[in-house]
Order: C-alpha cells, then structure tokens, then sequence
C-alpha cells in the first residue's frame, strides 16, 4: 500500500466505480476524508452519495449482481483486500441509517449488542459502555431510568440517537451517517446536529444530507455528486459561498433539481 | 336498453352482499357441525329417566308388553310400513344379555301407558354394558338375603360395590404392575441364558441365574394365586333384580361399575352425575371393545404423539426455512425445493403412512433393532409401529406448513434490522440467530400451531405406524425408561373410526363416537390455544415497533 500518498487522509477513495448490474450508478470518484472532520456528501436523489456511503463499510456487499472498480482504503489499507473480515470493517466503520432501527430489545440490549456479538457479557463491562455511549449520544439522561424497556418505545428523536450510541459503542473510528434527520421533526434534528459537533472531536463523520442548510451548518467539507459523478469537493464554506463548478451554484442556489 | 340499477344501488353493492352472504353460509355450516357435535356429545353424560312403556304386544289388542328404558329417539316409520304408518320411538332398553338388543323401536301408536317407578335401578357393569331392572334383594354369601325394602339394602349395597372396587384395584395393581414385573425379570434371564446356552465357561453363571429364575417364578406363582383369589371373591355378594318381562337377573357385585336410581334424582344430583360421567370419561380405561368406559390413553397417546411430532418438526422446519431464505442463493435450484416443497403438503397422508412404514418401520427401525435389540429378535422393538415412528411420520407431513410460514415471517422481518446488526459487525449467523429469528418468532409459531393441528387430526398414516384399538400400557410411565418411544399407542382420531366402525354393537357406540369426537376437537382447540398464547406474549416481547 501507499500511506504516503494519502498524506493524512483517513479514508481514501480512488476512481471508484460502483455498479449494480449493468447500470453504473457511481464514475470514477476520488475523494480523501480527514480524521476528525464532518463530510458532508449532497446532491439531489439517485446521485449516488447512499452508495457512496455504504461502500465505505461494504454494505452494497448484501445486493446481488453489484460491483465495483477502483478502490477505497481506510488507514491506507484497502476495504476490498481479501484477507479483511468483513465483519472487523463493519466494527472500525459504524452506520447510522436514514430510517432508525433499534432491535426489538430493550435500550441496554440495543447499545450492546455490539458488544456481545464478540463475546462481552461481563456485567460491569457492559454497564460501562451503556452509560459511556448514552451519554455520548446526549441520551443518558433521558433514558436511564428505562434501560430495560423496550427500544421501541421510545420517541423518533430518542430511536436515532439510540442508534448512534449504538454505533458508538462499538468504539469505531468512522461513522457513516445515512440522512439520519430526514424522518425526524425539527427539534430532533437540533438535537441530532450539535450531538454530530460533540462526536466530531473523537470520530470521523461522513454525513449524506438532503438538507443543504444541515450540511452548511454541521460539516467542513462538502463533496457535491451529480449522476454518479462528484462534480465538487472542497472546504464547506467555500461551497456555499464561491463555488468553483457553474452546476454546484445552481444546486445550491435551487435553480436546479 | 341500458338498466338503471345504478340509481338504486351504489355500484358494488350486491357484491358486499354476496361476499356476506358466502362468509354466513361458511359460518353457519361450522357452527352447526360443532353445535350437533356438541349437542350429541354432551347427552351422553346426562343420566335419562327411565319410564316404564306399557305397550300393546304383537297383534293382540289385549295382550300388554312392558318395556323399560329412556326414548333415544322419535322418528317417522319408514315408507316399508305404508304411507302415514305414523311415528316410533327408540328405547334404549340395555341388559343385551338376555334382550338380544339394547335398543328397540316401538310404535307410538302401541304405546299404552308411561310410568316413572321411582325404584327403576340403572346399572353400569363391567360386561355387557348397562343393566335396567327392579331390584330385588341382595344375597350375601352365606346366602342370606336382605330385600330391596329393607332398611339396610342400600347401604350394605353401597359397602360391598366399594369394597368390590378396592378389590379391583388391588387385582389390577398385581396383574399389571407386581406380576408385569417378575415377567420382565424372567424374560431379561431368559434372553441372558439364550445368549449364554453352550458356553462352557460360563457353568456357574448360568446355575445362578436359573436359579434366580426359578425363584421368580415361585414368586409369580404366589401372586397369580393371590390375584386368582380376589378374582372368586368378586362373585359375591350378588344383585337380584327383575327385567321389565319379568325375568330375574343375579348379578355379582364385583361386576357393578356404578349405580342409581334415575327416576329419583333430582335436577341438581343428576347434573352433578354429568359432570362425574364427563370426569370418568376422561381419566379412565376404555372397557367392552372400547364401547363403554373413558378414552384417557386415547387421549394421552394423542396428546404425546402430537408434542413429540412439534419437537421434531418445529426445529428441523425452521433451520430448513433459514437456509432457504438467508443463505441459498436464488436460481432453478432455489425455485425446485420451494415447488417441491410446496407440492409435498398436498401429497395424501396415506402416501406419508406407507412411507413411513417402509422408511421407518421397516428400514431405520429394522436396522435400530439388529444393532442393538438383537437379543430380542424376532420380537421387535423399534421395528414395528410405535409412537416415535408416529410422530415422525406426521412431523415428515407437517414439515411444508412449518417451512413455508417460517419463510414468511423471515421475510417480513424489515430490511433496517437485518441491516443494523450487519452495520454493527454481527456475522449473518450472529444477525439470524439474535435479531431475526426473534422478531420472526411469531410467524414461526403460527407455523407450528398450524402443523400441530394438522397432525393432531390425522388418523390415516397412524394406522400404518403404530396406532393400535387397545394399548396395554401408556408410552409415558413410571417403568424405567419412563419414555417408551417404541410403544403403540392410542389416539382419538383413530378412536372414533374404531368406535364407528369396527365395534361389535355399532348402535351403542354411536354416543360415545359423539363424545369422543368433542374430545378431540376440545383438544386440539387447547393445544392450539396454548400455542396462540405463546405466540401474543412474544408478540408482546417482540413487537415490531415503526420499522
């Protein structure tokens, strides 16, 4: 591998195509991903950023017929090697989904299951990382009085975060971001917003949004995908101010879409 | 020209009223099946009066004819009899001993006179079913009599009838157990000493065990005496009583299972008799050809055959759905098993029962038995019907429904679980067993509720492996290895086709087909209930939320 050539960069994806059978939904996108910065990735619908996003931890492995050229390395070691377990990158690299999905168990049994899949059952351990990552995902408060209800009981907002304390107890180094405000009212995306400037100063976030104004206002980069292509990437403020592509300034400005 | 229904009636609405219509049509005819099986099922426990018809006899107007008995049923006379021949009733008359028949038709017209004599007395026996008369005196053994007026008869009736039963049990308790388990004793030598004949070494060896035989055999002989001589004490005292014709009647006591006195109860005693009837009914021993008495190893033979049938189909079912859904990948392949599968549920279940027979019976519990039953050969062990091949055959039939519901239920378990165990590094086992399998739970339980009442009903391949009309002995009890897996059994669905047609006397047994016939649909509507509540609470546990 290269690691000097990705000088700094934690994830880096190199002339990356994506295919689901013969239709090519992604050409060719080169992007590096700092350590500890909020990426945000927009564009409007079938732009390809999901599967963008989901080939970073190699959730498009589940659907049939898809593949892909070019490469994505994270750390400098490529995500496709053969000898990686799949399994160990989905642990190094968590995901938040557009629509949350706790486990129909209850709050604590959701936060660890992570934990328990490799083998964690010490009691103390467990209780540790139930607090640690509930109040990590500004929820703790919330919820410690009902961690033995069910997961399912909770409000929408309350769901999603869950999900992130979730991820985070895994202790990953990334967290991939899938829409995770889109289902949720205004005062949960509030919320969702200044937890992803908390969890900025230890993770790595790659964010896919819809919301222009969330991008601006939670990211440091924004990379900008049109029909599979990523027509800009560069320091979110440069963006939405003096964008460098004519297509960029229409989308942004809505002359577009 | 064109019609003008539209203004009458909104369009589509003769098309509610016809779905209606079929949905009360369905419902109508379930409803009466159950009621006329439940109408007929439940008379059998209630204890009838039993009037006194005075009825004209034969051609002569003068000459009179009593009849004792309940009116089973009133009818018109068949046309043979001419058009307006009027109406017969059947009487249920018992002693078919002396009668010929329990049941005879009278004529309604014949009928001269009914009368309710208080001291009619109804006896059920251990042969030849009941016993209608007048009782007369009760003659003990030293051949004093006391007659029916006298102060003492019922209760001396009383005491010797429980005394008579106690006897009973003490018999049965040495035939079955004491005695059952000296054979056994005597049979495991005998098989040693087979074993051990012309082997030279082994003198001493043999000696002590023919000893011990011979030993066991003494001891059988003293119990079959003792056995032998409670028998001849249930011939005494015995019960004089007198048939409606006049005939006397000596009955020994041992033979009374219960008696009373039908035209002196009261609503409430003969309501508590009901329920007494359905209880013995349901806890006792079929007697006389299964005609009379309970069906309990009927119910129990059905109850373990379909428990040990869910054991082996639910599991094996479920991890078949699992690879089907999870882990095969699509193509001709995939599509063949589905069809096939599919296809195998609508096979006849005789088709299952000759399979099982040869596959089971024959194949796997032929080679079961020369492995490691071969010192009772040719007596077989798992080599002929039993309750395991049973249930193994049913859970061979039940299979599709389990697999096909199991799929279902995988299916609909939403994408963003699977996903979100994925995400977090679970392996596609770890993600089955932890998240799906739970939030599917309730579809796989329908699947076996669905099964268990699926083979709970069925009778044909159970006569082909291993239900039998009579088992000696329950394939659970406290014999060691308390589970006798290779035992025949019995069960209700085959029951009710042996009492319907293969009983000696199929009129009587008309009743108890009613009775057994609830029974079954009782049972089955409880394992399936307790199935069903299973299934809510996990329902509960596992409630799918907003995915």
């Amino acid at each position: 591998m290269q690691p000097e050539i990705s000088n700094g960069t934690l994830i880096d994806i190199q002339e990356f195509d994506f295919f689901y059978g013969p239709k090519q939904a992604l050409f060719g996108i080169s992007l590096g991903v700092l350590p500890k910065e909020v990426t945000a990735l927009i564009g409007p619908s079938g732009c390809g950023k999901s599967t963008l996003l989901r080939s970073v931890n190699r959730m498009n492995d589940l659907i049939d017929e898809s593949h892909h050229e070019g490469n994505i390395s994270i750390d400098g070691k490529s995500i496709f090697d053969p000898l990686l377990e799949v399994m160990s990158l989905r642990k190094r690299v968590g995901m938040v989904f557009q629509k949350s999905n706790p486990f129909p168990k209850s709050v604590y049994e959701n936060v660890v299951f992570g934990l328990r899949i490799n083998g964690e059952n010490n009691k103390g351990r467990l209780d540790e990382v139930v607090e640690t990552s509930l109040k990590a995902a500004a929820l703790w408060s919330e919820v410690k009085d009902r961690l033995n209800d069910s997961a399912l009981g909770l409000s929408g907002g309350q769901m999603q975060r869950l999900c992130i304390a979730r991820a985070i107890a895994n202790q990953p180094e990334i967290l991939l971001m899938d829409e995770p405000c889109s289902a949720l009212d205004p005062v949960a995306t509030a919320k969702i917003e200044s937890l992803i400037q908390e969890l900025k100063k230890n993770y790595t976030i790659v964010i896919v949004t819809h919301n222009m104004q969330q991008a601006a206002r939670v990211s440091d980069k924004t990379a900008f995908l049109y029909m599979g292509k990523l027509i800009e990437f560069d320091e979110t403020e440069k963006i939405f101010t003096n964008p460098s592509q004519q297509q960029t300034e229409d989308y942004i400005t809505g002359r577009f879409g | 020209m064109k019609k003008r229904t539209k203004q009458i009636t909104p369009s589509g609405e003769p098309w509610v009223w016809l779905t209606a219509l079929g949905l009360s049509v369905g419902i109508l005819m379930v409803a009466s099946i159950l009621g006329l099986i439940m109408y007929r099922g439940l008379e059998v426990f209630w204890p009838e009066r039993a009037p006194l018809w005075s009825i004209r006899s034969g051609d002569d107007t003068l000459g009179t004819e009593l009849v004792l008995g309940p009116e089973v049923l009133k009818q018109n006379k068949s046309a043979a009899h001419g058009p307006d021949a009027g109406t017969e009733i059947q009487i249920f008359q018992g002693n078919r001993e002396s009668l010929g028949q329990a049941f005879r038709f009278i004529s309604s017209s014949d009928i001269k006179a009914k009368t309710l004599p208080p001291e009619v007395i109804w006896i059920e026996r251990m042969e030849y079913g009941k016993a209608l008369g007048i009782p007369i005196a009760l003659r003990l053994k030293d051949g004093t009599e006391i007659p029916f007026g006298a102060q003492n008869f019922l209760p001396n009736l009383d005491i010797k009838v429980t005394e008579a039963h106690e006897r009973w049990e003490q018999i049965e308790d040495l035939e079955k157990n004491k005695i059952g388990k000296i054979n056994r004793e005597i049979k495991s030598i005998e098989r040693k000493l087979k074993n051990l004949q012309g082997n030279e070494t082994q003198q001493d060896n043999i000696a002590s065990l023919v000893e011990k035989k011979s030993g066991l055999e003494t001891q059988y002989e003293a119990l079959a005496n003792k056995a032998r001589e409670l028998r001849t004490l249930q011939d005494n005292p015995t019960l004089i009583y007198r048939l409606a014709n006049g005939e006397q009647r000596e009955l020994a006591v041992g033979q009374v299972v219960e008696y009373y006195f039908p035209n002196q109860l009261g609503f409430f005693d003969r309501l508590g008799m009901f329920w007494r009837h359905i209880g013995s009914f349901i806890v006792e021993a079929p007697r006389e050809a299964n005609t009379e008495g309970g069906v309990f190893p009927a119910i129990f033979g059905t109850l373990v055959m379909t428990v040990l049938m869910s054991l082996a189909v639910v599991p094996f079912g479920v991890l078949g759905a699992i690879y089907l859904s999870e882990y095969a990948k699509s193509g001709l392949a995939l599509r063949l098993v589905r069809i096939a599968v599919n296809n195998l549920a609508g096979v006849p279940s005789i088709v299952f029962g000759v399979f099982g027979l040869g596959f089971f019976v024959y194949m796997v519990g032929g080679s079961i038995d020369s492995l490691f039953f071969s010192d009772r050969l040719p007596t077989p062990t798992f080599g002929t019907g039993g309750i395991f091949w049973a249930s193994l055959t049913l859970a061979l039939l039940t299979v599709p429904v389990v697999i096909v519901s199991t799929e279902e239920a995988l299916a609909s378990v939403p994408r963003g679980a699977r996903e979100g165990a994925l995400a977090l590094g679970a392996s596609k086992w770890q993600s089955i067993r932890r998240v799906i399998l739970p939030a599917a739970a309730p579809g796989v339980l329908t699947g076996a509720i669905l099964a268990m009442a699926r083979g709970a009903g069925e009778v044909a391949p159970l006569m082909l492996v291993g239900v039998v009309k009579l088992a000696p002995s329950l394939p659970l009890d406290t014999t060691f290895p308390f589970v006798h897996l290779d035992r025949k059994f019995m069960h209700l669905g085959f029951h009710i086709f042996d009492l319907a047609f293969q009983s000696p006397d199929s009129e009587a047994a008309i009743p108890m087909v009613f009775a057994t016939t609830l029974l079954l649909i009782a049972l089955i509507l409880v394992l399936n209930l307790g199935a069903i509540l299973l299934r809510e609470r996990l329902r509960k546990k596992y409630a799918t939320g907003n995915f």
